[in-house]
């Protein structure tokens, strides 16, 4: 807290920084139509990055080219200095569609343990991996049952365990609470803050909702423009543990927000809806 | 209790239907309908066990060998051609064209290759089996949620496991479906090639009696295929139950 209240800039010195994921000159067009245009920025190792725009802005463009399902136009992505061309093994997706990401043939013990047979583990040693990652998101009562037979929220829930159990160095988020209610969203970014936290991943998140952004980056990387560019990258520097409400009432917090949101509105073009 | 009751409920008609049948076709003279009390009595002296040995093994067996050749024909080819998707367009005319040709008419072409005896009729079982199965398999595989495809690429699925917990478990429904009316052709095409064929099995027996007006043991026989369509589809229905219960479950 005391960080942001002196200065305005990060103090770490430079080399403490360690670049996870690159995102070099990234462009990416659908035949004529230009999504991104150029865009270039570095995903820190440990941190919590939001990617918000307006909507139609290539968010999701933006995360499916980060992963390797969509290959760019022009530029390239880098994980570790390695180039991204397919999903890499140290990379796990969450999908906006819980109801369509999991599979409902399988229970949900068995849709978290279906990435971990790629890899040599026992039976055994799946079973506890998955066991364990669906306990760290409380959702250790229900390993028999079918996903369909679960609630929304923890149908995403199970979609996040699946991805912790694959053992990731960054989990890239794609509006995944776009369609829960309120109290289950909340509800849902702490506990991805929680995980974060204990599990010392970095996470990248999509979303469109701009507190949701605010309340849990370490920094805010806006989107704008056409073809999308990006328009600003803010450090947010509202310290390491949050909470729905009195981080939410910090004027910091609104400082932020405002910030975003005057950003976000300055590159919707007159009579765009 | 629960399922004592839809037992009965199930149950009620079709014996209602038989004693309508038996108090009708009582005191019958006809020949070509005698009293069902008659057939009934020789079902059991010509079925338990001499008919069953002679004639309901050999058919069962060659029921259950061909269908089980159009499975795996089916799913195997169905999977495949769900896969290679440009390949399965430029074959479809084909293949549709083939599905549209009833499988018996081929028999004539069969028999000359073939012969009368077995393997003739197995492989016209499980030629006119395959059909169902491989073009139900094709849109079960064709029809996988996209999302499920980006899941399985992100967490790095080798083919093999797409195919073992993806497609396969998507198809399935349609694998059944499909499944389900080549059971049905499979009893058609066999009482069909053991009419024509070589002794042994219901359909010759049908056909045989009939031609030595025996006709109390050509109703017996019908009445033993009828069992045995009836009882197929059965334990086809219990195994569907037991593999998709979750579909079941998720669309109840």
């Amino acid at each position: 807290m005391t960080d942001s209240l002196t200065s305005q800039k990060p103090t770490n010195p430079p080399a403490a920084v360690e670049t996870l994921l690159a995102v070099k000159n990234l462009a990416k067009n659908y035949g004529k139509f230009e999504i991104l245009g150029d865009i270039t920025v570095d995903v820190r190792a440990g941190e919590f990055m939001c990617i918000v725009g307006p909507s139609g802005a290539g968010k999701t463009t933006l995360l499916q080219c980060l992963s390797g399902l969509l290959a760019p136009t022009a530029g390239n992505v880098a994980l570790r200095g390695v180039e991204v061309t397919e999903p890499p093994a140290e990379m796990a997706i969450v999908f906006q569609d819980y109801s369509r990401s999991l599979m409902p043939w399988l229970s949900i013990l068995d849709n978290v343990v279906l990435p971990l047979r790629s890899s040599k583990m026992s039976k055994d040693e799946m079973g506890n991996k998955a066991t364990a990652a669906l306990e760290e998101v409380g959702l250790k009562g229900h390993l028999h049952k079918y996903p369909w037979q679960l609630s929304g929220g923890m149908q995403q829930r199970v979609a996040i365990a699946r991805a912790l159990a694959f053992e990731p160095a960054v989990v890239l988020m794609d509006e995944p609470f776009a369609s829960v209610d309120a109290q289950t969203r909340s509800d849902l970014e702490d506990l991805t803050l929680r995980v974060k936290e204990h599990l010392g991943i970095t996470i990248v998140l999509v979303t469109h909702d701009i507190d949701e952004a605010v309340y849990l980056s370490d920094r805010v990387l806006v989107l704008g423009g056409r073809p999308t560019q990006v328009v600003d990258l803010i450090e947010t520097n509202l310290g390491g543990h949050r909470d729905q409400i009195s981080t939410k009432s910090t004027p910091e917090f609104a400082k932020l927000r405002a910030r975003v949101y005057q950003e976000i509105r300055s590159q919707a073009a007159p009579g765009q809806p | 209790m629960k399922t004592l009751k839809n037992l009965a409920w199930e149950l009620w008609l079709p014996i209602v239907l038989v004693i309508i049948w038996l108090v009708l076709s009582a005191g019958s003279s006809s020949f070509y309908f005698p009293p069902l009390a008659d057939i009934m009595h020789d079902f059991g002296k010509v079925w338990f066990f001499n008919g069953i040995v002679q004639d309901l093994l050999p058919s069962l067996g060659r029921i259950l060998l061909g269908f089980v050749i159009a499975l795996l024909v089916g799913i195997i080819g169905g999977i495949l051609l769900g896969l290679l998707r440009r390949i399965e367009e430029a074959l479809r005319p084909v293949l549709e064209l083939l599905r549209s040709t009833p499988g018996v008419a081929l028999l004539p072409i069969a028999t000359l290759f073939l012969g009368l005896g077995q393997e003739m009729k197995v492989f016209m079982i499980a030629l006119a089996c395959s059909w169902p199965v491989l073009l139900n398999t094709i849109d079960g595989v064709r029809s996988v949620e996209p999302v499920l495809l980006q899941v399985a690429r992100s967490y790095r699925l080798t083919l093999w496991q797409r195919i073992r917990f993806i497609y396969i478990p998507n198809a399935s429904p349609q694998i059944f479906a499909g499944g389900r009316l080549a059971l049905a052709i499979a009893t058609v095409v066999m009482v069909v090639t053991e009419m024509i064929g070589s002794p042994g099995g219901v359909g010759y027996f049908v056909l045989s009696t009939q031609r030595n007006f025996d006709l109390l043991g050509m109703w017996t026989g019908i009445i033993m295929l009828g069992l045995l369509g009836y009882l197929l589809n059965l334990a086809f229905r219990l195994a569907e139950n037991r593999i998709l219960r979750w579909h079941h479950l998720k669309n109840a």
